[in-house]
């Protein structure tokens, strides 16, 4: 098993405004499954593909946001190891005890040079996929709305981006697939600690901890338009797609959910290995980067983050 | 129903209708530079303080607007919808754009 270290991206926690509305975007209009609440009041959703018993946990607040994003690791070893990684970096730990989030054992909380909070954790339980582990069917019948397969990773904004980018690489293991260069300076790097084309992304930014999104796979760009039809159909408000990226080649398409907090949906990306070339686009050529059709830069894709 | 808007800074009207939010109104003015963001009450980009008129709110994020800022008609555009004729002053992102492309207009 070459796969070891962090793992995926295991959950966001969003900050939500008014809980019911946003369970009916993430249930209803994306298909996610709630799997349970507790008593801060925080909901717990799974995508239907994913065995976990949650990736997406709401929390109410007065703001829109990111918590925190959590990623899981294979052994209880390996979050020692990165714990001490992360320390060793100059970087303060905390121990969250196991069962804060319920179903999900001990996690280590830091904040990242970027300004955003990270998790790791090796445990949650598992509920499945609703589909049994002898001769399953291909997906089940139940799902509702976009059919989101799983959560897939966030791109960030923060500060103190160089730092930031060596401690992803040098402490928590990922390696870069993707950048933006503006001659020597990294404007946007896409991180990957599988053989996804990125499992998180963070842009140079000014303002510390900004979600910029969370994004779901799904599963051909078929079910991309068809999302783009329930954005439509529901009211939910739209960002930009549906498209193609130049970075990571994801069909794509943004909209906010009701606390204004960006998600995308997309699917048929790029994939790498480890022996991959890190594949760079210049600034002078950002608008193909970003949206490969139109080549423009859209300013609420640019300017606005939660 | 419909209520006029009028944004005091550049002595523009534009109407909303049945329950369109005041930011919705203002996208239909077309005029480039309106920072359409979210519109969910969530990213800030559509801060105005109203200076008359009756309104009903959403939840807004406190980020973005604190409770004495509301108090004063400070609130985001996305998440005001009008019960009478407003008239309001537009600041931050939206003051710029606004007054911006009003300058290139005239
Ligand atoms: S458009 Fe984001 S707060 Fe109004
Ligand atoms: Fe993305």
């Amino acid at each position: 098993m070459a796969m070891t270290g962090i793992l995926r991206p295991g959950h966001v926690q969003l900050r939500v405004m008014d809980m019911e509305e946003a369970v009916t975007h993430y249930c209803d209009n994306m298909g996610l499954i709630e799997t349970d609440r507790d008593d801060h009041g925080r909901v717990y959703l799974k995508c239907w593909d994913e065995q976990d018993k949650f990736s997406v946990v709401l929390e109410p607040s007065d703001r829109a946001g990111m918590d925190h994003m959590a990623f899981k690791v294979r052994t209880e070893q390996d979050l020692w190891r990165f714990e001490s990684n992360v320390k060793n970096f100059g970087i303060d730990t905390k121990r969250v005890a196991a069962g804060e989030l319920n179903g999900c054992g001990e996690r280590i909380r830091f904040t990242a040079p970027s300004g955003h909070t990270f998790e790791l954790y090796a445990e949650k339980e598992q509920v499945g996929n609703g589909l049994p582990t002898l001769n399953p069917a291909p997906w089940p019948e139940d799902i509702k709305g976009m059919k989101a397969i799983r959560f897939d990773h966030c791109l960030l904004y923060g500060v103190d981006h160089d730092e930031n980018i060596r401690l992803f690489t040098e402490a928590l293991e990922f390696e870069l697939t993707e950048q933006i260069v503006d001659g020597d300076v990294q404007v946007a790097a896409f991180l990957s600690c599988s053989t996804k084309a990125h499992d998180i992304a963070f842009i140079r930014s000014e303002e510390p901890g900004k979600l910029h999104h969370a994004s779901f796979l799904l599963g051909s760009w078929e079910q991309v338009l068809r999302a783009a039809d329930i954005i439509s159909m529901k009211d939910i408000p739209l960002d930009v797609g549906p498209t193609r990226h130049g970075l990571t080649r994801g069909m794509t398409i943004y909209y906010f959910d009701p606390s204004g907090n960006r998600n995308e949906v997309f699917a048929e990306d790029s994939y790498r290995y480890p022996d991959s070339p890190v594949l760079t686009w210049e600034a002078s050529n950002v608008g193909q980067a970003i949206f490969y059709h139109s080549r423009q830069l859209v300013d609420s894709f640019m300017g606005v983050t939660s | 129903m419909i209520h006029t808007v009028t944004i005091t800074d550049t002595n523009e009207k534009y109407t909303c209708r049945g329950k369109q939010h005041l930011l919705a109104g203002m996208i239909q003015l077309a005029r480039k530079g309106i920072p359409v963001g979210c519109r969910s009450g969530g990213c800030g980009v559509c801060k105005v303080k109203i200076i008359s008129g009756d309104y009903q709110t959403k939840i807004m994020s406190r980020e973005h607007v604190t409770e004495p800022e509301e108090e004063e008609g400070v609130v985001l555009a996305c998440r005001v919808f009008p019960l009478s004729d407003i008239s309001l002053q537009v600041v931050g992102h939206l003051n710029k754009a606004v007054t911006r492309n009003q300058m290139k207009n005239s």
